[in-house]
């Protein structure tokens, strides 16, 4: 074997997760059933092995340019691993049936994975669109992944279909500033840009958006998600919700507060305008909702409104907000999707808000921690989403957005009807169905952790907040 | 200055009882008993502590005292920073008093879920305090908004049968308004480059921004005093609330509207206050009035009280936007007597409540044959709430009357004209309760030993504030004289 060429060492993790997935792809067929949980260990050893690697890879550029490594690029992909580690974790408890038992689950899982590193390091336009698609089709194949499920593969084909023409949406965006710059990469595009056509550039930018957008599940790009939030197997929902929008959400910072900083004055009302609307859809769309996995679908729209707000600050303060806000929303969301892996039952699904009924008096620990982690997302003090929406509205109000920040936490206080809703079920309601326990402790303990995080996360905040301050002073500005 | 940090222990020892509560095993009637007890001991020990806070404090000094600083998040200039002076102690005092009072009064009428009760009494004794030392703004704003959670949770599990209506009521109402005082906040934060209060009050806003901060400041404050016409949910959540809930919703988290105006909306945008002051004499008088007849006409005891309270405290705000250092001493005076007073009525409809399970006034009659001491007690407590010389009542109604004449008469003639309508309808009240024909039924068993031994504080200093305000005064008169001058400085100085 011959040594790593020293400029490859910054896509280390990425190399090692390929490496990974490869030989569990060739060893997966051959594993017998009774064996496959190794395999799941086996990714996660891979993913906590990539995870350690992060902090080694040496800033700079990689493979000419096309991949970039540096602060902000291992800020979240500590995130991206932790995140999508700590849901496989999760999902080996969760899943059940036999085809959610399929060799394919950890590796698909580790393809998209590597797919997220490459979008958060991306510097150019091309890879960008090659880590979209990398992390997005094992992400469809795994929504399908449950055969006999009628609704899972009912959500694969739509997840396939519109993230296929936003995927299209996308190229072409990237096809438009290509036309009009004559570059594809980050750098040269930020010089170039103030010269190209103002027109031409502005048309790229607004498919570029749309096409992050679609995947960060902001309305008016949303009508997927409660669907495939839906009809997708439980751990994959948790896998979908978590890693792929942080990733996303970096790639829209790298984009928008690094090449296309130029257009700012482009960017920033219509960023503010997809905060509104995500925002506002969000909240009074779930108000309605009786199934607990939609109703924190329609949560996500309106936490990547949220993000929106930071980013259309369009300002340091705004770029460090959203930082935060995808760290605490990575790990909220995590232990929501625990909570519901942890209600279980084999005869019936347990997902509807009104089964929760009583919960609060039978098994009271539980209904404190998930409580807790529903109030954190709706953003009450002293939970950790407080912080999160504190630093974005901030930066809102301090870039002079008032109006912004007024509508923002309007739509928090109906965000926090329907959170209150299920808390309200939980412990006013009387009812008597109840789940089974999951054997294994890993889904408990991650529901305890959790919210522990979330009710304690005032103490711990400096550090994050230091931390997220750091990747965002990495992205130039 | 003190060397142990006792602001902080005050708010953090009930968090001390709440995880030993959480150490506890099943729930039984043993360990029910024992959370009654755990929570009545930290409780007993936190007002201890508040009154060796009371007696350490000297009331000569200016400014705060106590003061414990941390830095927390320094780039966004929020600091752990705590602090009190002479307004602060006394509600510390009032909140500490009431939470054991509370558990005395919940403790054979709340038999269900009894530690998760007791958990979010110490959860709410916590951030009580924890808004009362609170001196940097965005601490003071995550004790302030948390409170909501305890307080949703006690309406919602041990309230009556409309209790989720009320709990949402009550939830959606006051969140909508701190929202907005939290954009305030940031507002005021980036003109200031910190949330620290001190640095906030001594930072010069212009006008402009002055108003709508203060706007944004009024829909939060305005909701939780509550001031007509954003009190109804008031009525609602008393209604449904247990006995205990009323009790502290009435004697403490109503009080927090008053001292965000003390603490925010008049030291630190004296110039929007100024401009401001004649929509809130109005909106004062409206309530004084209105609701002070529509408190005439109900039929449900806890209902009727809880209009009262709106009654009394457009008083208060009446007296906290006067520049004389006289009316705002009476509205905080009046608060602290409202606290008293409020609570032990609640305390007195829960006790027949408790017996014939009816909160209807024609349930009632003849009381004082079965209930000599309830009647007797009742009597004491319902003359305060009217103004009566020698109860704290009076003094505090009297000051803001005295304060507000000079500068308007005809709004001191509606504050005088508020206690004459609530001598109707108290008095009304108590007669329709107490004397009267007996309408069936057993007659009641009078008062127990535990039940007059909630009472008897709460009578006490009644009786002590009326005859002996000068403890009080001694306290508050620094820091009202402060902010009188201020905004009396901005409305002489042409807003400026």
């Amino acid at each position: 074997m011959t040594a790593l060429d020293p400029a490859l060492l910054g896509a280390l993790p990425e190399l090692f997760l390929a490496l990974a997935a490869t030989v569990l792809t060739m060893v997966g067929p051959f594993v017998v059933d009774s064996r496959r949980q190794w395999l799941t260990r086996a990714a996660l050893l891979a993913l906590v092995a990539a995870l350690a690697l992060v902090p080694i890879a040496p800033d700079g550029p990689v493979f000419g340019g096309l991949f970039v490594v540096d602060g902000f690029a291992k800020f979240m992909k500590v995130l991206v691993l932790g995140a999508t580690a700590w849901t496989l974790l999760i999902a080996e408890e969760g899943r059940q049936s036999a085809s959610m038992r399929a060799f394919e689950y950890p590796v698909l899982v580790l393809f998209s994975a590597i797919g997220m590193l490459a979008t958060v390091s991306a510097s150019n336009l091309m890879s960008l669109y090659l880590g979209l698609e990398m992390m997005s089709i094992p992400l469809y194949v795994l929504t399908a992944l449950k055969r006999e499920s009628r609704h899972a593969g009912e959500a694969g084909i739509k997840y396939f279909v519109l993230g296929a023409l936003a995927s299209a949406l996308l190229l072409y965006g990237c096809a438009l500033l290509y036309g009009f710059t004559g570059t594809t990469a980050f750098d040269a595009l930020a010089t170039t840009l103030p010269d190209a056509s103002p027109l031409g550039a502005a048309a790229g930018l607004v498919f570029l958006v749309a096409g992050i957008a679609f995947k960060l599940s902001a309305a008016p790009f949303h009508m997927w998600t409660p669907d495939v939030y839906e009809g997708a197997p439980t751990p994959v929902t948790a896998f979908l919700a978590a890693a792929p929008k942080v990733a996303a959400g970096a790639l829209l910072l790298r984009v928008l507060f690094g090449p296309l900083v130029g257009l700012a004055d482009v960017w920033m009302p219509a960023i503010a305008a997809l905060a509104v609307l995500s925002m506002t859809v969000g909240a009074f769309g779930a108000l309605r909702q009786t199934g607990l996995k939609r109703l924190l679908a329609y949560g996500t729209i309106g936490h990547s409104g949220y993000i929106f707000v930071g980013i259309a600050a369009g300002s340091p303060e705004g770029l460090h907000g959203a930082c935060i806000y995808l760290a605490v929303y990575a790990v909220m969301t995590i232990g929501a999707f625990a909570c519901l892996l942890a209600m279980h039952r084999s005869h019936q699904p347990f997902e509807q808000v009104e089964h929760l009924a009583g919960i609060g008096r039978r098994r009271p620990m539980f209904a404190l921690a998930f409580s807790t982690l529903l109030l954190s997302m709706a953003g009450l003090p002293p939970l950790a989403g407080f912080l999160a929406k504190l630093y974005v509205f901030r930066a809102a109000v301090e870039a002079g957005l008032f109006w912004l920040a007024v509508v923002g936490v309007l739509a928090s206080v109906v965000a926090a009807a329907y959170y209150f809703r299920v808390v309200y079920v939980m412990y006013f309601a009387d009812g008597d169905e109840d789940f089974e326990r999951v054997p294994g402790r890993r889904i408990t303990w991650t529901v305890t952790a959790t919210a522990v995080t979330a009710l304690l996360f005032l103490v711990v905040a400096p550090v994050v907040v230091e931390a997220a301050a750091r990747a965002a002073g990495t992205l130039g500005l | 200055m003190s060397t142990w940090p006792i602001l902080s222990l005050l708010v953090f020892l009930p968090v001390g009882g709440i995880a030993f509560l959480a150490l506890t095993g099943r729930a039984d009637a043993q360990n029910d008993r024992n959370a009654r007890d755990v929570t009545l001991w930290t409780s007993l020990a936190n007002l201890a502590l508040a009154i060796v806070l009371a007696m350490r404090f000297d009331p000569g000094q200016e400014g705060f005292q106590f003061v414990e600083h941390a830095v927390w998040l320094p780039e966004l200039g929020v600091a752990y920073h705590l602090g009190v002076d002479g307004i602060s102690v006394l509600f510390i005092l009032l909140t500490a008093l009431l939470v054991p009072i509370c558990i005395v009064a919940s403790w054979t009428t709340v038999v269900e879920r009894v530690r998760s009760w007791m958990v979010a009494f110490l959860a709410m004794e916590a951030l009580m305090i924890g808004v009362f030392v609170a001196r940097d703004a965005l601490l003071f704003y995550v004790f302030f908004e948390a409170i909501l959670i305890p307080m949703f949770l006690i309406i919602g599990i041990w309230g009556g049968e409309r209790r989720v209506h009320a709990a949402f009521k009550f939830v959606l109402y006051t969140l909508a308004g701190s929202v907005l005082f939290l954009i305030a906040i940031l507002t005021l934060a980036s003109m200031a480059g910190s949330t620290d209060m001190d640095r906030l009050a001594a930072t010069s806003i212009p006008l402009e921004a002055q108003r709508w901060i203060w706007i944004a400041m009024f829909a939060s404050f305005a909701v939780k005093v509550p001031m007509w016409p954003l009190h109804t949910w008031l009525p609602d959540a008393h209604v449904q609330a247990p006995t205990a809930g009323s009790v502290i919703l009435a004697g403490v988290l109503l009080k927090l509207g008053g001292y965000g105006f003390l603490r925010f909306s008049l030291p630190m945008l004296p110039a929007a206050s100024a401009e401001f002051v004649p929509l809130v004499y109005v909106l004062s008088a409206i309530a004084i009035l209105y609701t002070s007849l529509v408190a005439l006409m109900q039929r449900d005891m806890k209902r009727l009280i809880a209009y009262s309270s709106v009654a009394h405290m457009g008083v208060v705000t009446l007296g906290l936007f006067t520049a004389s250092a006289r009316a705002i001493s009476g509205a905080i005076m009046q608060m602290l007597s409202h606290g008293l007073v409020s609570a032990a009525l609640f305390l007195v409809v829960g006790v027949v409540y408790d017996r014939r399970h009816s909160r209807e006034i024609a349930d009632y009659g003849g009381l004082v044959h079965s209930m000599p001491r309830y009647a007797a007690l009742f009597m004491l407590f319902a003359l305060a709430a009217v103004g009566l010389p020698a109860t704290s009542g009076f003094v505090g109604e009297f000051l803001v009357i005295v304060g507000v004449f000079p500068v308007s008469a005809v709004f001191a003639a509606c504050a005088a004209l508020g206690m004459v309508l609530s001598a109707a309808y108290m008095l009304w009240l108590y007669r329709r309760v107490v004397f009267g024909g007996v309408p069936g039924g057993a007659p009641l068993p009078d008062l127990s030993l535990r039940e007059t031994g909630m009472f008897l504080p709460l009578a006490i200093l009644v009786l002590w504030l009326g005859v002996q305000p000068a403890f009080v005064f001694r306290l508050v008169e620094g820091p009202a004289a402060e902010l009188a001058a201020r905004l009396l400085a901005a409305q002489t100085g042409g807003g400026a």
